[in-house]
């Protein structure tokens, strides 16, 4: 049996996680799930028992106290692999657990097949490159690298059974005290359809108006390069790339962006992208579907004119 | 107080990674090498905190020797002095670079005292095994808490906050603690020429720790298909912006 660690967002099981029962039926043997705090609907997703924690401390977040969890059930079940998404919690708590367990943990995995050796493909740098990998393990610990595995539905009883873990005061020293609520205000980067990002070539703080211009003709938000919140331009809740925001808008349109591969982590999940540059060579046409050549300084605010015109 | 950064040697790999023949590695002949900025920014926040109480920075990396390199960067930045943990450029896997750190951790601290903090990124730039913070927190047995963009000394714990869809999440734990940061924690300075003069003359402290297999064993690498299309040019200058509209018609954005 594989045990699979699911991850809620306002009652509602996160895709990511769906994703992972996806990829743990790679193991061809059972799959059972665990929940924390609440009962989900798990019957259309190859679930044979779906457990629900229930414990006093597990109202907020408490990372060492999931690994806890995941720890104690996968002993009691004897699983033979424990799985999660690689969202930011399902990394983070399987890093826990493979700490505590001493075993080696494979992060952001996007196939595996059940060996023994486990063998397994792996994101690396943020999905630019992909790393083909034995695993040996007697309790293979993966995580599954979001939205690459598509979800395949598989009706199944998912019965429920509650489960009463032991949690330490170490368990519980860390843990969410406060949820401090976003500043409202604009459209936030990984929600908006279009966005329109903006880089070295833009050329100034300054030059970032005509970018939020056609942002705004568009309802689109405003993104940007590193190379931008370097220099101070934009602040870094704006970046898109490795170690920014990863997006996945309709359109994306990326001014004065040469599209280093840093920066196409970010985005290459968009729909369509569109570059504007003045480098017909620039690494960025390898990558984007659309191109336009040029100054961005005349072509964008030439964009602008042209939507207004046809209103 | 003092304080621990942990920081990689990595690739700059601009716009296409290639790879060497037996696709084992990424050729870096024509590369240039950094830290992560993540990592960087756990670099300039030792350094603010350092500033601000007195004490001792030490950077620390796992890494062949041109890794110096990254060291001399983080002394640059304002860190006093670096342990290099030297290899001969195999790649070691998450599970046994942190138990290389963890030795040289405990090595210093019984010569020098605890570290108040410690600063991981929240993930390497190039293996991202998303791991080696959580586990040397937990050999050495102290609070780690992952992902932060803003970090506050209050007294003797630390007010640690992470962003999560919605928010910011909370955390408070008291110290000595293990925190893993990202980029935008803090924006790092730019290295002076006088910082760096002074980084050529700090101390670099070398081990050479032998390297234990690894049990998550790397075959081979595969740069996953989609790079290497072509986009198609809509047009030239201001004259392309009626294509680019239709485009966005097209797209249903507009
Ligand atoms: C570990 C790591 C993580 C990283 N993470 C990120 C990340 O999350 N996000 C990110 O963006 N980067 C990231 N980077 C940095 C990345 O490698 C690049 O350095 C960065 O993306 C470059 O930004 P840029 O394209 O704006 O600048 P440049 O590479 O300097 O490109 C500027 C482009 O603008 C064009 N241009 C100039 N003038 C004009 C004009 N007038 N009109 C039209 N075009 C013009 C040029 O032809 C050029 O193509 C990371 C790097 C590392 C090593
Ligand atoms: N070779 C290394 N030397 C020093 N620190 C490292 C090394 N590898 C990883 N780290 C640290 O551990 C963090 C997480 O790495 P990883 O678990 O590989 O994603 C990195 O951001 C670094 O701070």
């Amino acid at each position: 049996m594989v045990l699979v660690l699911v991850e809620q967002t306002d009652g509602k099981v996160a895709d990511p996680s769906l994703q992972a029962l996806t990829l743990a039926r790679s193991f061809a043997q059972p799959v059972d799930a665990l929940l924390m705090g609440t009962a989900a609907d798990l019957t259309q997703h190859g679930v044979s028992v779906a457990h629900v924690a229930e414990h006093v401390a597990l109202g907020s977040f408490a990372p060492d106290a999931w690994a806890a969890v995941l720890h104690q059930l996968a002993v009691s079940l004897n699983a033979s692999a424990v799985l999660a998404a690689g969202t930011e919690r399902g990394n983070e708590v399987m890093a826990r657990l493979s700490a505590r367990t001493g075993l080696p943990l494979a992060a952001n995995c996007i196939a595996v097949s059940p060996g023994p050796p486990v063998t397994l493909t792996r994101q690396r740098w943020g999905g630019s490159l992909l790393e083909e990998a034995r695993l040996n393990s007697e309790r293979p610990l993966i995580t599954v690298a979001p939205h690459v595995v598509p979800i395949e539905p598989a009706p199944m009883p998912a019965a429920i059974e509650r489960f009463a873990p032991e949690l330490t005061d170490s368990d519980l020293l860390v843990r969410v005290v406060e949820r401090v609520a976003a500043v409202g205000g604009g459209i936030s980067l990984t929600e908006a359809k279009v966005v329109v990002s903006g880089g070295r070539g833009v050329g100034s703080k300054e030059g970032f108006g005509m970018i939020e211009e056609l942002a705004g003709l568009l309802g689109a938000a405003v993104g940007c390069s590193r190379a931008v919140t370097s220099a101070g331009w934009r602040p870094h809740t704006d970046q898109v790339g490795q170690t920014g925001t990863k997006i996945a808008p309709e359109v994306y349109i990326a001014c004065g962006i040469s599209g280093a591969t840093q920066h196409m982590a970010g985005c290459k999940g968009a729909k369509r992208i569109l570059a504007i540059n003045s480098d017909a060579q620039a690494p960025i046409m390898l990558s984007a579907d659309y191109a336009v050549v040029g100054d961005l300084k005349e072509i964008v605010p030439a964009i602008s004119a042209e939507i207004r015109k046809s209103r | 107080m003092r304080i621990l950064a942990c920081i990689k040697r990595v690739p700059i790999t601009g716009g296409r990674i290639v790879l060497t023949e037996d696709s084992r590695a990424i050729d870096t002949r024509h590369l240039g090498f950094t830290m992560s900025p993540h990592e960087e920014c756990g670099v300039e926040e030792s350094v603010r905190i350092i500033e601000a109480n007195g004490g001792d920075s030490v950077v620390i990396t796992l890494g062949p020797p041109e890794a110096v390199e990254q060291l001399r960067d983080a002394m640059a930045l304002g860190i006093d002095r670096a342990i290099h943990l030297q290899t001969d450029g195999q790649e070691w896997d998450g599970e046994t670079t942190a138990a290389a750190l963890t030795e040289a951790i405990r090595a210093d601290e019984a010569a020098s005292g605890p570290f108040d903090l410690v600063f991981f990124g929240n993930e390497s730039a190039d293996s991202g095994g998303f791991q080696v913070g959580a586990r040397v927190a937990f050999t050495l047995g102290r609070p780690c808490v992952t992902g932060l963009k803003r970090v506050a000394i209050e007294g003797a714990s630390v007010r640690c906050e992470q962003e999560v869809e919605g928010g910011r999440d909370v955390y408070v734990v008291p110290l000595p603690a293990v925190l893993t940061v990202k980029e935008g924690l803090n924006l790092p300075r730019y290295p002076s020429v006088p910082g760096r003069m002074r980084a050529s003359r700090k101390p670099v402290a070398v081990n050479t720790p032998s390297r234990p297999d690894s049990r998550l064993e790397l075959v081979r690498l595969v740069v996953p298909e989609g790079q290497g299309r072509r986009a198609e040019v809509l047009g030239s200058g201001a004259a392309a912006a009626p294509a680019v509209v239709e485009m966005l018609r097209r797209a249903g954005v507009l």
